[in-house]
């Protein structure tokens, strides 16, 4: 499948890195405006399609392997799995949070109202597990498809 | 009756969706009714969670404290089911382009029995 | 029409007849009954979790073990696809 016109190309190379930083801030930012993993993961997804529609699928596929984006997802299936698994280890129960209270890295309680980012326990750790778990699984599906079909065209022509 | 027009509005959204899976031959069409039989879902479990003159549960220390908050716990779980409809719609549309690859056809009267 | 469309139309109303009765007999918008487990998590959610965000402290901290099974489903699916579309080397 050819890629777009220059005009298309243009505007999508502008725009790709604030629809990554956006996403980022979304998956970052999850423990105290809307947001989280799941929808900051969809947001950079997008992006790194629009990359996808833009260009050819092989333009891509000499820059992003297959073997990284299934390294990626299971990084962040794994981290998920053991940040569950030390709850046990710290706390007693499985899924403990066991970061709220101490001073270690994200421990602290908002007193009253507006916190800032060092709050929350084992939550922004598992939302970036969660979002890189999403991005690589959402990319992952397109990916496929696309290089699936220009390779169709390819051996028929 | 005034007051339960949301869920009127699943019940609408679910009878389209059933109509167009029921009596449509093509299968993207029927794929299209799957997903918005799914949307009527997804809209049932927010409502069911809502107070009145209720605001989002974000806790910010600046509102007054004897505001409503609407329950977090139907958010959540539809948060989940959208992941689930997002996964399951593209296992669908790749077993479509295989079909598709092997006999040339997207009609639903192909496949199946030989009956009429 | 033939049985098949007439078998169809009669599945149709009788579901579609059954969802307007049941919509119309719920309890009115905005006036749900009374609940002790989202009252208490909106009482306790910044003193036990330390979030600002009700919706995330419940995906992960208080109902976590459904986002264990969710993040399972995508894995699921991501897998089957990248199997369909499989070319062999010849």
């Amino acid at each position: 499948m050819k890629g777009m016109s220059i005009i298309v190309r243009t505007i999508a190379n502008i725009s790709f890195p604030f629809i990554l930083i956006y996403g980022l801030y979304v998956i970052a930012h999850g423990h105290l405006t809307p947001g989280g993993g799941f929808q900051g993961g969809a947001v950079v997804a997008s992006g790194l399609v629009l990359m996808l529609i833009a260009y050819n699928a092989e333009w891509v596929s000499k820059r992003i392997k297959e073997s990284h984006l299934s390294i990626f997802e299971s990084i962040g299936a794994l981290g998920f799995i053991i940040l569950a698994f030390l709850g046990i280890v710290f706390g007693g129960v499985f899924f403990t949070n066991f970061l709220v209270g101490t001073d270690f890295i994200f421990g602290m309680i908002p007193m009253n109202g507006a916190a800032n980012i060092n709050t929350g326990g084992t939550l922004p750790l598992m939302n970036f597990a969660v979002g890189l778990k999403v991005i690589a699984g959402l990319f992952a599906i397109v990916f496929v498809m696309a290089h699936f079909i220009s390779k169709t065209e390819e051996d028929a022509a | 009756m005034i007051a339960n027009i949301p869920f009127i509005a699943v019940a609408i959204l679910v009878i389209i969706g059933l109509y167009t899976v029921i009596f449509r031959k093509n299968l993207i069409k029927m794929l299209i009714g799957i997903t918005i039989i799914e949307s009527g879902v997804n809209l049932f479990l927010i409502t069911l969670g809502y107070r009145e003159d209720g605001v989002a549960p974000i806790f910010t220390g600046l509102s007054n404290p004897d505001v409503v908050m609407t329950y977090p716990v139907p958010q959540a779980l539809t948060l989940t089911s959208i992941v689930i409809g997002v996964a399951v719609l593209a296992l669908m549309l790749s077993f479509i382009v295989q079909m598709y690859r092997h006999t040339k056809s997207l009609d639903v009267r192909t496949f199946g029995g030989d009956d009429q | 029409m033939d049985k098949r469309n007439l078998l169809g139309f009669a599945f149709l109303t009788v579901v579609s007849v059954f969802l307007i009765f049941s919509a119309l007999l719920m309890h009115p918008f905005g006036d749900p009954t009374e609940e002790d487990m989202d009252q208490y998590i909106i009482d306790n959610t910044v003193d036990e979790t330390g979030a600002n965000n009700g919706v995330t402290a419940v995906v992960f901290d208080y109902r976590g073990f459904d986002t264990i099974g969710e993040a399972t489903v995508l894995f699921t699916a991501v897998a089957g696809v990248v199997l369909v579309f499989r070319r062999l080397k010849k």
